[in-house]
């Protein structure tokens, strides 16, 4: 799984990261030889949402000082969707916390067991690996693809990533291709889509 | 930059953008194109990251291998509402016959 990086660093990503999309977007620029400065460009604009589901969460959970901390690192797609699904505030609160901690908890021990599988495997193509990051990406992306804007921006970064992909150094595609969402945001919205639409819980 | 680094610094941004959520005024980042951008980044990264690992090889530009029809084999477990593992292991299984039998 972590071409790259090597175990210790794959489980400090994950125990420390704790963004599924981020993380292997690191691992995955970083075994394709990209640069350092794209590998952590692309993995903080994928973690950008949970900056804004963190603004959501601290109106529900109404913690206070060091109690923030845990509540940031746990603040994921998962956890946020789980709470804002609840209708009564005490199910919320409930709902975000087990939530998190047991993904944390069962994403962390997936992560141990699979960094230590993948480097006993050895050359990760011929277990088809290479092929497994794109189908991850493609199973995070999933859920988001509701709304035809979201079908728009997914076909114009994909285009667009790869015609810039032959000319520039691995990380960079991606990062160009981003800009296919700051357009799409800068555009009046269209009536049906709603930004603030999660996704459902995907993995 | 070395590969702790990356990792050290991925993590702390990440961690400062969860965090930043619980400690900036609401309306400082309550605005319809913030929210807007916020939903569609991770649209558009996943995708080009979609298009760029299936589709590019290190040194040959653009290719067609066995990592094409693994993601034709995700989509469509992805079709049938299988779960993310599902999907994931669908896809190296795809990739790994193949290559076992010759190609790509």
């Amino acid at each position: 799984m972590a071409a790259g990086l090597n175990i210790w660093q794959t489980i400090a990503l994950s125990a420390l990261l704790f963004s599924g999309a981020s993380q292997f977007a690191v691992v995955g620029i970083v075994a394709a030889g990209g640069a350092g400065g794209a590998a952590v460009a692309t993995s903080t604009l994928l973690g950008m949402r949970n900056g804004l589901y963190g603004l959501q969460m601290s109106r529900l959970l109404g913690v206070r000082g060091l109690r923030r901390v845990p509540a940031a690192q746990l603040t994921i797609d998962e956890s946020t969707a789980v709470a804002i699904a609840q209708p009564e505030r005490s199910a919320q609160r409930l709902g975000f916390w087990r939530t998190g901690l047991s993904v944390y908890v069962l994403w962390n021990l997936t992560t141990i067991v699979g960094a230590v599988v993948g480097n006993a495997l050895g050359d990760p193509k011929r277990f088809g690996l290479d092929a497994a990051a794109p189908a991850a990406f493609c199973a995070l992306l999933w859920p988001r693809l509701k709304s035809g804007d979201a079908r728009a921006v997914a076909a114009v970064a994909a285009v667009i990533a790869l015609v810039v992909a032959p000319h520039a150094p691995a990380g960079i595609p991606v990062l160009v291709a981003a800009l296919a969402a700051i357009v799409a945001g800068l555009l009046p919205p269209r009536a049906t889509s709603d930004p603030t639409d999660l996704p459902e819980t995907s993995r | 930059m070395t590969l702790w680094t990356t990792v050290l610094l991925a993590s702390g941004l990440a961690f400062a953008t969860k965090f930043l959520g619980y400690v900036v005024p609401h309306q400082v980042l309550d605005g319809v194109v913030v929210s807007r951008v916020a939903a569609m980044l991770p649209v558009a990264l996943l995708s080009a990251l979609v298009a760029v690992q299936t589709f590019t090889a290190a040194r040959d530009g653009l290719t067609l291998d066995a990592r094409a029809a693994g993601l034709a084999f995700a989509v469509t477990a992805l079709l049938l509402r299988a779960p993310f593992l599902v999907v994931v292991i669908l896809a190296a299984a795809t990739a790994a016959t193949l290559r076992a039998l010759g190609w790509g």
